[in-house]
């Protein structure tokens, strides 16, 4: 069974993306951290998958969403089954919060662009541990960094304006909520892979609860779209 | 429109592949169409494979890929079995096969539709598309032919089928694919699993519904004429 680093073999290896998930958003708020994302596998143009997951809880203290290849964010799953599995083996009472697993996820997608052989996605690892809130990004070439609200793919450039505007510190849960809902409407419109499937999920000192998937409301009736090219007639 | 037929272009199935969950086990169904660039090499293969008694995978894309991962995971599986005496599960088996599909993601180029029926969760259907994704459905398609599928599953299917319901809203469905996909012909063949076992059946062209600007086959324009044979004496 030939695993894809063989180094002998190959001199270049990056690969390209086959089924693949759109935007993770998530911001800080009051209690801790809310994420949210589509539930959709794209294979190239086709919007192929409607019910993937991709918010998932890890250990006791984080949560982690991805975007980009999902077999490669399956891949990265099964390692950190077993980072905490062996974290727990310790039993030590010390438990890996989300600074350390953002850490791990770190250096695992940096060495892997190392190598030319990157795992294709972009991550959201978000989570709170002993008061302290954390939310950080790492994405396939290993660029890694921490802030109040993150986004992947196309929602950097279509919600972290609205998020830069209207987010403040102390949100509430409910405001959370309303102002996730907003960046996410705003990926539906725009965004050709964006499914209209969301999943909310958040995270507090009690745990991560995963909220049951829905789908968003949408507004068409500008007077605008009616009739777009009336006052210039023969436009279009 | 003179093509030069490449006989040494590697043999892909083109193909129309559907995997179904109904209450009670799965039912799988393909076409049987391999070709090797435009030539048809086979109009009548077999791409539903054992991989155990109980589980079955629906091949597609390139022809060895797909056959050569196939023998591998009925080998895991055996010595699985006999490990754990007792049949393997759907999940192990599906399990398999992405991690051959993940792991030589690189070399290989085949879509995978796993089914079979197991005592702990009953009919499961798992889609192993390229890459080596896994994702557990209700029902799957794969394949060339699946593009002309998509709407018609997203108006056709629902949950809790029969037996029958199931296997003739896949018959149905391959049949649909061929009559659009060049890549995908040849016969139809399904395989239902339950917990009593596996049915095999078989569906050549004279036995599925006609389509759109389908016209009804004869031996010869001579019979629809209905003038009487010449030189009869």
């Amino acid at each position: 069974m030939a695993s894809n680093s063989d180094s002998v073999s190959d001199t270049q290896r990056t690969l390209y993306p086959y089924v693949t998930g759109t935007s993770v958003v998530a911001l800080k708020y009051k209690d801790g951290i809310l994420m949210a994302a589509d539930m959709g596998g794209s294979y190239g143009s086709t919007l192929r998958y409607k019910s993937i997951d991709r918010l998932r809880p890890i250990g006791k203290h984080s949560l982690l969403g991805a975007s980009g290849e999902i077999s490669d964010f399956q891949e990265i799953l099964r390692y950190l089954d077993e980072l905490i599995l062996y974290d727990n083996m310790w039993d030590d009472g010390n438990s890996l919060g989300p600074k350390e697993v953002h850490n791990y996820l770190t250096r695992v997608m940096y060495n892997r662009r190392n190598k030319f052989n990157p795992l294709w996605n972009a991550l959201v690892l978000g989570g709170v541990k002993n008061g302290q809130k954390y939310l950080g990004m790492v994405n396939m070439i290993g660029i890694n960094f921490e802030d109040n609200h993150v986004a992947t793919g196309l929602g950097n450039h279509l919600t972290r304006p609205i998020l830069r505007d209207e987010w403040h510190e102390n949100l509430t849960f409910e405001e959370g909520v309303k102002l996730l809902e907003k960046c996410m409407r705003v990926l539906l419109y725009r965004d050709r892979s964006a499914v209209n499937k969301i999943q909310i999920s958040k995270i507090t000192e009690e745990g991560a609860t995963l909220f049951p998937p829905y789908s968003l409301k949408t507004y068409w009736e500008f007077a605008a779209f009616k009739n777009p090219t009336v006052g210039a007639e023969g436009s279009w | 429109m003179d093509q030069k037929m490449d006989f040494n272009a590697p043999h892909s199935m083109g193909t129309t592949i559907i995997g179904v969950t109904y209450n009670g086990g799965v039912v799988l169904g393909a076409d049987s169409r391999t070709s090797t660039g435009v030539y048809v090499a086979n109009r009548a293969s077999d791409k539903i494979t054992k991989l155990t008694d109980n589980v079955y995978v629906c091949r597609s894309g390139s022809a060895a890929d797909s056959q050569v991962v196939s023998d591998y995971v009925t080998y895991f599986l055996h010595q699985h079995t006999i490990q754990l005496g007792q049949p393997a599960t759907v999940k192990v088996a599906a399990n398999l096969v992405r991690l051959l599909s993940y792991n030589n993601k690189n070399f290989l180029e085949t879509g995978l539709i796993v089914g079979g029926w197991d005592k702990y969760e009953g009919g499961q259907i798992y889609g192993v598309p390229l890459g080596g994704t896994i994702v557990q459905q209700p029902f799957a398609i794969g394949g060339s032919g699946s593009s002309y599928l998509y709407g018609f599953f997203d108006q056709a299917w629902k949950e809790g089928m029969t037996k029958e319901e199931a296997e003739d809203l896949v018959k149905k469905a391959v049949s649909l694919a061929i009559a659009r996909d060049g890549a995908s012909g040849g016969v139809v063949r399904t395989v239902i699993i339950n917990s009593e076992g596996v049915t095999r059946n078989f569906y050549p062209g004279d036995q599925l519904p006609l389509w759109h600007e389908e016209l009804e086959p004869h031996n010869s324009l001579l019979d629809i004429l209905g003038a009487p044979e010449p030189m009869n004496i």
